[in-house]
C-alpha cells in the first residue's frame, strides 16, 4: 500500500534522468546471427568478402490491438512483411488497452519511443498535437506504389490534423443492435428494422423483460461513448461549431440523457450496474439474459457458439440515426532513426492485400479500405446472417468528440453520468455541471 | 573521530555505505527532490515543461476533486484505524494464551498481510457482490436485504474498509503479540493474588504496558491509511460516481492519464505534508498515555 508514493517519485526521476541525460538510444537489437553470417566468419580464405549483405534494420512496432487475440495474425502478416523487405525485421510490443497510453508516453518520454506505434482516433490529438508524430506527407509523396484513394476517405482523413497526415488509418469498427432471435420468437415480437428509432425498441423491450427469468429487454450501456452518439441521434453535439464552447447541456442533449436513464428508471427493461452485479451485457446476452444489447461488432466471435439464433441491425435512432466510427492508426515515432524502414511497415500495414485478408478471415475488426470484393467474404461468413448492417450503420458513422485533455473530459463525463445514474443528480443538473468541466478544459 | 584512525575508518565506510547510497540517491532522494521541483511546472511528460510557480498549488486549492478525495481518505482512516487496532488486539490477546492450534490461528490471520491485494480485492468484490456474492447470503439468512456494496455510493466505501481490516489485522497483530510478550507473567500473577480480575488485569496492567507497541501500530496504520490505493483502484476505481475516490488515486490519475506530472507532484507533497503532521501530533501527545517502563 505504502509503496505507491516511491514508485510514482522513482519513476519520475527515471523519466528525468532518462530524457535529460541520454539521447534517444536505438533500440537494443538482438540480432540473432543468421546461418550465412557464421559461413562467412568461418571461410578464412583469401580474399575477404566486400560486399556482406547489411545487417537487418530492426523497427520496433507498438500495439493494443493484437494482444491477445490476434497475436498469430500479427505474426502472419509481419512474415509475409519481412519476406518482401528482406532488410527490414520487425519486433513486436505489446501493451493492453488499459496500459497502453500510459506506457507509450512513458517511452516517448524516456527516450525508447517504438519507431511505429498504433494510435486509437480519440487519443490521436493528444498525440499529434505535442509534436511527437512523423508528418507522414513527405514519405507518401516519394512513394509511387503508394495511393491515398484506397482509403475509406472518412477514415484517412480522420488521422490528418491540420492538413497533415499523422497517421494512416488500419482498422475501424462500429456498434450495432444484436438481438436474440429465440426470446423475440417466445415473446412474439416482431424483429428490430433498420428504421427502428428508440420508442420502437423501448416498446418492444417491454414485450421482451420477464422479471421472474432474469430477462431484460435491453442494454445500452450509460457511458461517454453512448451518450455522445444517443445526443447526436437527436440533433446535439458536445461541442459548437469551432470547440470554444461546450454545448453539451442543451436541451437536445438532457433529452438524450433522460431518454437513457428511461430505460432503467422509467420502464424498467434495462438493469442497473447494482442488478447486473458486475456481469459483462455480453455475457448476460450470451447467458440468453439480455434480449437486446448495443456493442461492438468485435462480439461477433465472442458470440459465435451462443446457445441460440441471434442476429444484427443498425442500432435504433432518435431524430436521426446516429453509429459509432471506432478508428485505430498506425503513426511513426517524429525522432525514429528508421522513417523510411518504418514508412514501408505502416503502408504494408495498412493497405496490402494480404494484411486485409487476414484481417478479414479472422475478424479482427476490418481494414479501412475501400474495396468491396475485399469484404465478400466477410458478409458471406455467419453469424450473425445480416453483416449488411456494418456497412450500413457506417452511412450514419458520427466521429467522437475530440479535444487534446481527452481522457480528463471522458473521466468527467462518466463521473457525472454516474451521478445521474445513482440518482444523485438529474441529468440538467449533470450536464450544466459538464459544461463547466468541459469549458475549464480547453480554455 | 578525529586522528589517522578515524579518517582512515570513515574511508572504510564511505566504500562500504557507497553502494546503498548509491541506490538510495537514484531511487529515493533525487526523485524527492525532483517531484518537488515539479510542484513548480507543468509537464506532460511529451514536451518540455514549462515553469508555472504556485500555480499548481493554486489548482489544488479549487479542485473539488481534490478535496472529496480528501474527504473520502480521512472517513476511510476513521473507520479503518480504530477497526483494525482493536480487532487486532482482540486476536492478540486471544493468540497470546496457551491454547490448542495457537500456530495455527496466528498463521491464519497473518496469511492476508503477505497476499497480494490484487487477490485480496477480486476476492472481496465477489464477496461483496450483490447478487451472488456471500456476504449478502448470510445477511440473508438473518432476513437482513443488503445493500449493493461497490455499487452503492453509501455502503462502496464501508465495504473498503471491511476488505482492508480483514487484511490488515494479522500485521497489526503481530506487533501486539511481539509487545504482549515482552509483559512479564510475574505482573499478572502478584495482581490475581490482590484479587484483580481478568478485565482489570487488561485495563490495568496489559493496556499501559502495551501502549509503546500501541503507539508504533497506531502511527504505521495512520500512515499506510493515508496512502491508501490499491483496493480502490481495484474494488471500485473510485467510483461510484466518485464515492470512493482518494487522495493517492487522484496523484495516480493526474501523473499517468491525464499527464499532470507537476501538479501530481503537488498532490504528493501535500499528502506528505499531511501524513507527517499527522505524524508530528501523534509524537506530541504521546506522552500523555503512552508509558516507556
Amino acid at each position: 500500500m505504502k509503496r505507491h508514493l516511491p514508485l510514482l517519485l522513482t519513476s519520475i526521476l527515471l523519466l528525468v534522468l532518462l530524457g535529460a541525460g541520454c539521447a534517444p538510444a536505438a533500440t537494443p537489437t538482438p540480432t540473432i546471427p543468421t546461418p550465412e553470417v557464421i559461413r562467412e566468419t568461418v571461410v578464412v580464405t583469401a580474399t575477404p568478402e566486400p560486399t556482406a549483405p547489411p545487417a537487418p534494420v530492426t523497427i520496433t512496432y507498438f500495439t493494443f490491438s493484437a494482444a491477445p487475440d490476434h497475436l498469430v495474425e500479427l505474426d502472419e502478416m509481419i512474415q509475409i512483411f519481412e519476406e518482401e523487405h528482406p532488410g527490414i525485421e520487425v519486433k513486436v510490443e505489446l501493451a493492453p488497452f488499459g496500459e497502453y497510453f500510459t506506457k507509450l508516453q512513458t517511452l516517448i518520454a524516456g527516450g525508447t519511443a517504438p519507431d511505429v506505434f498504433e494510435l486509437n482516433y480519440e487519443n490521436f490529438v493528444s498525440f499529434a498535437a505535442k509534436g511527437v508524430l512523423l508528418d507522414l506527407g513527405p514519405l507518401a509523396q516519394a512513394d509511387e506504389e503508394f495511393d491515398p484513394t484506397v482509403f475509406y476517405p472518412r477514415a484517412y482523413n480522420a488521422f490528418n490534423l491540420n492538413g497533415i497526415q499523422f497517421g494512416l488509418p488500419e482498422t475501424f469498427s462500429t456498434v450495432v443492435l444484436y438481438y436474440n432471435k429465440d426470446l423475440f420468437d417466445d415473446a412474439g415480437v416482431a424483429y428490430p428494422t433498420a428504421d427502428w428509432t428508440w420508442a420502437d425498441a423501448v416498446a418492444a423491450a417491454e414485450e421482451l423483460t420477464d422479471a421472474d427469468e432474469g430477462v431484460w429487454g435491453l442494454y445500452s450501456p450509460i457511458q461517454f461513448w453512448e451518450f455522445y452518439k444517443k445526443a447526436a441521434q437527436n440533433g446535439c453535439s458536445f461541442f459548437n461549431e469551432d470547440k470554444t464552447e461546450a454545448t453539451i447541456n442543451e436541451p437536445k442533449c438532457v433529452e438524450a440523457l433522460q431518454t437513457m436513464i428511461d430505460f432503467v428508471t422509467k420502464y424498467h427493461v434495462m438493469p442497473s450496474d447494482a442488478e447486473m452485479g458486475g456481469i459483462s451485457d455480453g455475457d448476460m446476452f450470451k447467458a440468453g439474459k439480455i434480449a437486446m444489447d448495443v456493442t461492438g461488432i468485435w462480439m461477433f466471435a465472442a458470440f459465435e457458439d451462443a446457445p441460440f439464433e441471434w442476429d444484427i441491425q443498425v442500432e435504433p435512432g432518435m431524430a436521426q440515426k446516429a453509429t459509432h466510427f471506432f478508428s485505430n492508426a498506425v503513426s511513426v515515432f517524429a525522432a525514429t532513426k528508421h522513417p523510411q524502414e518504418a514508412w514501408e511497415w505502416v503502408r504494408f500495414f495498412t493497405t496490402s492485400p494480404e494484411m486485409a485478408q487476414i484481417r478479414v478471415k479472422s475478424a479482427w475488426e476490418l481494414p479501412t479500405l475501400d474495396n468491396p470484393a475485399l469484404f465478400a467474404d466477410y458478409l458471406e461468413q455467419r453469424p450473425p446472417a445480416n453483416r449488411e448492417a456494418v456497412f450500413e450503420s457506417l452511412n450514419y458513422a458520427i466521429v467522437p468528440p475530440v479535444i487534446e485533455r481527452q481522457s480528463e473530459m471522458q473521466d468527467a463525463v462518466n463521473n457525472l453520468l454516474d451521478k445521474v445514474k445513482l440518482g444523485q443528480l438529474d441529468p440538467k443538473e449533470a450536464l450544466d455541471q459538464a459544461k463547466v468541466e468541459i469549458e475549464e478544459l480547453i480554455k | 573521530m578525529a586522528g589517522e584512525k578515524g579518517l582512515s575508518k570513515l574511508y572504510w565506510l564511505a566504500i562500504f555505505l557507497l553502494p546503498s547510497l548509491v541506490g538510495l540517491s537514484i531511487f529515493t532522494i533525487i526523485p524527492v527532490l525532483s517531484s518537488l521541483a515539479l510542484t513548480m511546472y507543468e509537464w506532460d511528460l511529451l514536451t518540455s515543461p514549462q515553469f508555472v510557480g504556485l500555480a499548481n498549488f493554486n489548482r489544488l486549492i479549487h479542485d473539488g476533486g481534490f478535496w472529496e478525495a480528501l474527504a473520502h481518505t480521512l472517513y476511510f482512516i476513521v473507520g479503518y484505524v480504530p477497526l483494525v487496532m482493536i480487532i487486532a488486539l482482540g486476536v492478540a490477546v486471544i493468540l497470546n494464551q496457551r491454547l490448542k492450534g495457537v500456530l495455527f490461528f496466528r498463521t491464519a490471520f497473518f496469511v492476508p498481510v503477505v497476499s497480494a491485494w490484487v487477490a485480496v480485492a477480486l476476492m472481496w468484490k465477489w464477496i461483496f457482490n450483490p447478487k451472488f456474492g456471500i456476504f449478502n447470503y448470510f445477511l440473508g439468512l438473518l432476513n437482513i436485504q443488503g445493500p449493493a456494496w461497490l455499487f452503492d455510493p453509501q455502503w462502496a466505501m464501508p465495504a473498503i474498509i471491511i476488505a482492508s481490516v480483514w487484511k490488515d489485522i494479522g500485521f497489526v497483530m503481530v506487533m501486539f503479540l511481539a509487545g504482549l510478550q515482552g509483559i512479564p507473567g510475574d505482573y499478572y500473577e502478584a495482581a490475581a493474588i490482590d484479587g484483580a480480575n481478568g478485565w482489570q488485569r487488561f485495563f490495568r496492567i496489559t493496556l499501559p504496558l502495551l501502549s509503546p507497541t500501541t503507539f508504533f501500530a497506531l502511527i504505521i496504520s495512520l500512515i499506510n491509511s493515508f496512502q491508501v490505493f490499491d483496493q480502490v483502484w481495484i474494488m471500485t476505481g473510485g467510483g461510484p460516481g466518485g464515492a470512493t475516490s482518494v487522495l493517492v488515486e487522484r496523484i495516480v490519475k493526474n501523473a499517468f492519464s491525464y499527464s499532470r506530472m507537476g501538479y501530481a507532484s503537488a498532490l504528493s507533497w501535500v499528502l506528505f505534508l499531511l501524513v507527517f503532521t499527522a505524524t508530528i501530533v501523534q509524537m506530541r501527545i504521546q506522552r500523555y498515555w503512552v508509558t516507556y517502563d
